[in-house]
């Protein structure tokens, strides 16, 4: 051969192209460098073959030669490319979920109503100092009454339908002889809510025979009577997160005195009147009053240096008024119905 | 308490509506529990006299009526038995509207015409009762409205006196109230005279002076006690609630409710002897006007003659000496009970009484005998007789006596925060009738007796308080020194404990702390629980020991409403060894039963197991950051599946149970699938780790796994703990991560697979430091418990 074969470099060069537009795998494209590219390949003969030329032939032939291999190199990238794009996008595609569906594992459960409440109204206390109390549920005579002003035979005794289990002892029927237990432990000041059940043998449809109360005391020196209206009357509105009117009315508790009632503006009708409120506007909420004398007397604090307030309210009545539940009894059923719409 | 605001009137002026004069009552701690008219709406009724009355041609029963208006006369077809010539009743003209939406209109009854409709009182709403038409007195104004004759338009308001008010169970209490607020005179009572006109008399005894330390009485001869009670005094009682029961009975129920004293009429020809107030001796039984006998106790005051009792006293009447149709002569009684004598004993024997109500809380001890007049007054004039002398025994010393009281002005500002001016406390206290002398810094003051709730300075400021009005007392916002509350860290609180098991799928529950003595024997049957003295329903009658029968009662509730998914939790008190020994524990308890997870697509259905509920409570323990002093072991438990059961201790306490429920108890109890509980004392629980830092080694760790195979019945947690103890301190973490039966393992045994991972916090260990401890771990495998490698 004294000459190159300049239609045969170009049929391979195009025939080259073609393979390469052909290729559909990694693989197939290796196999195609090979051919045209690697030691043995086509147009690595072709080079071989220049020293046959004319000298003055072969830089031109050379240079057409090599122009093909990097015309060849330069599709097997793009192509090799392309490729790998392609591949990338089927594992992508094989790759894709419907993120329309669930999640796997675990539902989340939730605290009781009561427990969401009673921790509700601890944290606004705790914000403001008072600590938690505790104290037994099967409780003894002397703190449910007698330490409490209440006498054997006092007439407040038969408002109470106490569950006994023999002459002195009984299920406590409020949270207050907590304040009798915390007051023999520790002298004034005295800062604490004791949230808990309480127990009274009563059983209709606004009445349960357990339900919870939580009662507050702080005892102090300067303690008066104002102070017990600003904390309830802050802790109502902050309770249920909105302006409302609060009105203390006089009452009597054995425990106490002066004693008040606490009824707040009606949180259904805002006041107008409804079936709820029995068209007063108002409702109770709050029983409490400043210390009686006698409690003092029975837990040995001077009466004349300190004097203190206390306060109850019931658990069931606030978080019904808060979530809008209209029946009592449904806080005892445990009917996860209602239990999880309390998450 | 009802207060018919009409008769009210009659002691002070009330120029307010009800419902004001209601606000100012609550608002001054008389707490308001209704408002209602005396009559519900009627009109176009008037005061009719029958002037005719003839049998109607067509009907047995009914008779043809010439009614009188004054106006006119009209024809009324009548039913009434009592309609009778001269009779003047309630006559609805036509027009008239009545209760109940009803129209009279001019009718046809069997042929004879009708205009108008004579009434009965419950035709007009003022009674239940129905005996024929309702008999006017014969003076009343023909013609005249019935409301307007009748005073209707009137309001009665029901009042829920505290225990503490009892001043105000009369109506003159509550005049005296209702005049301190509004600053209104109030009437005196009127003096009362007794034309005494015959001398008969029965001797009276106190025998026992503290608890009755005053009774007056008085014998009235030759009453009608037939005379009908007059329609004003009916009403009046109407409107308190109090039925009519025959004149006697209505006069002291009538001065009951005007003064606040009960009274009790005896029939005197029952009395043998005299009068004798004593305690009642054991045993002694006596028929009370209810028709009940009780067996009486030592502790009863009674009211006896010469021979056995006649009455509870302050409580109830006895059956035999009661005044009945054919009494004649009578024995009135207006005594003063100590309420300590009286508190109780009603409710000792079942009873609940207006009297006892009255007694228990304090009657003024100086009213009797003015009551017994007023009463000898009222059954004169409405049932004729001749009274006696009024008998009086008194114990002076044991009668309460006015209290005085020092009340400093200094004490007022301390309890309220506010001062009130010295002419406004002394204003306040005199119109509630006590008498105050002013003295250094405060007043000394004296009690009426009727107020029996007031003997302390603090009773005086809380009137104070009341009538100044407890919406002037200023809401001052709290403010207190700023001392920090402690925080103890190595205290775990039950609140993150909640949040652990709500997080892991558990819904809070809270169930009654007693429960059915079946379910506490079937779940907790070596504990003997306490029973409840006076249970309120045998479903509800020991106090939990455990709180599994509170937790499977609520399960199965939820089962019966098509849920078998249930995982609840609960913390609160059990009550254990007796009332002697009692220990009432705060623990926390789960239940789960039903599959492991919600359903769903990306996870098999498959039924919830030991492990799930173990890890559940695991996560628990974790909390603690002591995982470690914690154990399981396998052990029995009556209520458990004896192969899916653990005791978990913490060190050598016993601290709780987890287990399957026996699949016997199951079937019994009917619960829906295997169920899972478990339960934790608290306290252990809260005992957490303070975190201490130790130094991370710059080292690489190596792990190393084995297989061995051991006896069926070894503990994993054995071969684990001869695995660390073997290992010694280069051991960071060791692990099952396999366990395998099946082929390749004989049967009886089994293959564990455990991973070990080794580090030094000094030097990167080397191959030969390794194999030398994993040496030592499958040597001492081998010697305490037997096991081989797995080839």
């Amino acid at each position: 051969m004294s000459e190159l074969d300049w239609s045969e470099l170009g049929q391979l060069v195009q025939a080259g192209r073609a393979a390469i537009a052909n290729a559909q795998e990694l693989a197939a494209l290796d196999a195609l460098r090979v051919e045209y590219l690697g030691k043995k390949g086509r147009l690595t003969e072709q080079l071989k073959a220049l020293g046959q030329l004319r000298p003055e032939d072969r830089p031109k032939a050379g240079q057409a030669i090599n122009e093909a291999k990097e015309a060849l190199q330069a599709a097997l990238e793009a192509r090799r490319a392309e490729l790998e794009a392609e591949t990338l996008r089927r594992q992508l595609e094989a790759g894709r979920v419907d993120v329309t569906l669930p999640g796997r594992g675990q539902a989340v459960g939730g605290l009781h109503p009561i427990t969401r409440t009673m921790e509700r109204i601890e944290d606004l206390f705790a914000s403001i100092g008072f600590a938690v109390a505790e104290g037994p549920e099967i409780e003894d005579d002397y703190h449910n009454f007698e330490a409490l002003n209440i006498p054997a035979h006092h007439p407040a005794r038969a408002m109470h339908d106490t569950f006994y289990f023999d002459a002195r002892r009984l299920l406590r029927t409020h949270t207050s002889p907590v304040q009798i237990r915390v007051m023999e432990a520790q002298q004034p000041p005295v800062r604490i809510i004791a949230p808990g059940r309480v127990y009274r043998c009563d059983s209709d449809v606004t009445h349960t025979p357990m339900f919870h109360q939580v009662e507050g005391l702080l005892v102090d020196e300067g303690v008066s009577f104002a102070d017990l209206k600003g904390i309830l009357d802050e802790f109502l509105r902050n309770f249920f997160e909105q302006e409302l009117a609060v009105r203390f009315r006089p009452s009597y508790f054995p425990f106490t005195e002066p004693s008040a009632e606490v009824d707040i503006q009606c949180v259904i009708c805002g006041g107008r009147g409804c079936r709820v409120c029995k068209d007063t506007g108002w409702l109770e909420v709050l029983g409490c009053g400043m210390v009686h004398p006698a409690v003092f007397r029975h837990v040995g604090i001077d009466s004349e240096r300190y004097t203190g307030y206390a306060f109850g309210m019931g658990v069931e009545r606030l978080a019904m008024l808060r979530y809008g539940v209209n029946d009592l009894r449904l806080f005892f059923e445990n009917d996860l119905r209602f239990l999880q719409q309390f998450r | 308490m009802k207060i018919s605001t009409e008769w009210l009137r009659e002691w002070v002026e009330v120029d307010e509506s009800p419902a004001a004069l209601a606000d100012r009552l609550t608002m001054a701690g008389l707490e308001v529990d209704s408002v209602t008219p005396a009559a519900p709406f009627f009109a176009k009724v008037v005061v009719g006299e029958i002037v005719a009355c003839e049998q109607h041609p067509n009907a047995d029963k009914l008779r043809v009526c010439q009614v009188s208006t004054g106006a006119e006369s009209v024809q009324v077809v009548c039913g009434a038995p009592n309609a009778r010539v001269g009779l003047k009743a309630p006559f609805a003209q036509v027009g008239a509207e009545l209760p109940g939406d009803l129209t009279i209109r001019k009718a046809k009854l069997r042929g004879v015409e009708s205009f108008g409709m004579l009434c009965s009182a419950r035709e007009l709403g003022l009674s239940e009762d129905s005996n024929g038409l309702l008999e006017l007195p014969a003076d009343a104004p023909v013609g005249q409205s019935l409301r307007d004759y009748l005073r209707l338009d009137d309001h009665v308001i029901e009042v829920d006196l505290t225990p503490n008010r009892s001043d105000c169970l009369g109506m003159v209490g509550i005049a005296r109230e209702v005049g301190a607020l509004s600053r209104r005179p109030v009437k005196p009572l009127p003096a009362v005279e007794v034309a005494e006109t015959v001398a008969d008399r029965i001797p009276v005894s106190l025998e026992a002076p503290a608890v009755c330390p005053r009774y007056v009485g008085r014998v009235i001869r030759n009453v009608n006690i037939k005379a009908e009670t007059p329609i004003w005094m009916r009403e009046r009682l109407r409107r308190a609630g109090v039925r009519s029961l025959g004149v006697v009975v209505d006069v002291t129920n009538y001065v009951m409710l005007e003064l606040g004293q009960p009274m009790h009429a005896f029939d005197l020809g029952k009395i043998d002897g005299g009068i004798v107030v004593r305690m009642a001796r054991d045993g002694e039984t006596l028929s009370l006007l209810n028709g009940e006998t009780v067996e009486l106790r030592a502790d009863t005051l009674v009211i006896a003659d010469n021979s056995r009792a006649l009455a509870l006293a302050g409580i109830m009447g006895g059956e035999e000496s009661a005044v009945g149709d054919d009494s004649r002569d009578i024995f009135l009684e207006s005594a003063f009970f100590a309420p300590t004598g009286i508190a109780g004993r009603a409710r000792q024997y079942g009873l609940h009484t207006e009297s006892s109500h009255r007694f228990e809380r304090g009657v003024d001890p100086n009213i009797q005998r003015y009551a017994l007049d007023r009463a000898t007054q009222l059954i004169l004039e409405l049932a004729g007789g001749e009274a006696g002398p009024a008998v009086e025994a008194a114990a002076e010393a044991e009668l309460p006596r006015p209290v005085a009281v020092r009340l400093r002005q200094s004490r007022v500002q301390q309890m309220l925060g506010i001062d009130i001016p010295a002419d406004e406390v002394v204003d306040i206290l005199r119109r509630l009738g006590l008498a105050v002398t002013e003295r250094d810094g405060g007043w000394d003051v004296v009690v009426p007796t009727y107020r029996f709730d007031l003997a302390l300075e603090v009773d005086l400021i809380e009137e104070l308080a009341r009538v100044w009005g407890y919406h002037r007392v200023p809401v001052r916002r709290a403010a207190a020194s700023l001392a920090m509350a402690p925080q103890a860290e190595r205290r775990l609180s039950l609140r993150r404990l909640r949040s652990a098991l709500v997080d892991r799928g558990y819904q809070e529950a809270i169930t009654y702390s007693f429960v059915a003595p079946a379910l506490q024997e079937a779940l907790d049957p070596e504990q003997q629980p306490i029973a409840l003295a006076n249970p309120i329903s045998a479903d509800l009658a020991v106090m939990r020991t455990s709180l599994w029968p509170g937790l499977v009662q609520a399960v199965l509730h939820n089962q019966k409403r098509q849920r078998q998914r249930v995982r609840l939790f609960e913390s609160g008190l059990r009550f254990r060894g007796g009332l002697d020994a009692l220990v009432q524990e705060r623990v926390i308890a789960g239940v789960a039963t039903g599959s492991r997870l919600p359903e769903q697509w990306a996870a098999a259905d498959e039924p919830v197991d030991f492990f799930d509920v173990k890890g559940d409570v695991e996560a628990l323990l974790a909390l603690t950051g002591e995982a470690d002093a914690f154990r399981f072991e396998a052990a029995a438990h009556p209520a458990l599946h004896p192969g899916q059961s653990a005791a978990i201790y913490r060190g050598e306490r016993l601290v709780g149970w987890l287990g399957a429920l026996h699949p016997e108890v199951q079937k019994r109890l009917d619960l829906a699938g295997a169920t899972y509980v478990f339960e934790l004392a608290l306290e252990p629980l809260t005992q957490a780790k303070l975190p201490a830092f130790e130094a991370l080694s710059r080292f690489p760790s190596i792990r190393r796994d084995l297989a061995v195979i051991v006896r069926d019945d070894t503990p994993a947690a054995a071969v684990l703990a001869v695995a660390r103890s073997a290992a010694g301190e280069l051991l960071r973490q060791a692990f099952v991560f396999d366990v395998y039966r099946g082929q390749g393992v004989e049967p009886g045994f089994k293959s564990l697979a455990i991973g070990l991972i080794l580090q030094d916090s000094s030097r990167t260990l080397t191959d030969a430091d390794v194999d030398e401890v994993i040496a030592r771990v499958v040597v001492r495998l081998g010697q305490e418990l037997g096991a081989v490698l797995r080839e």
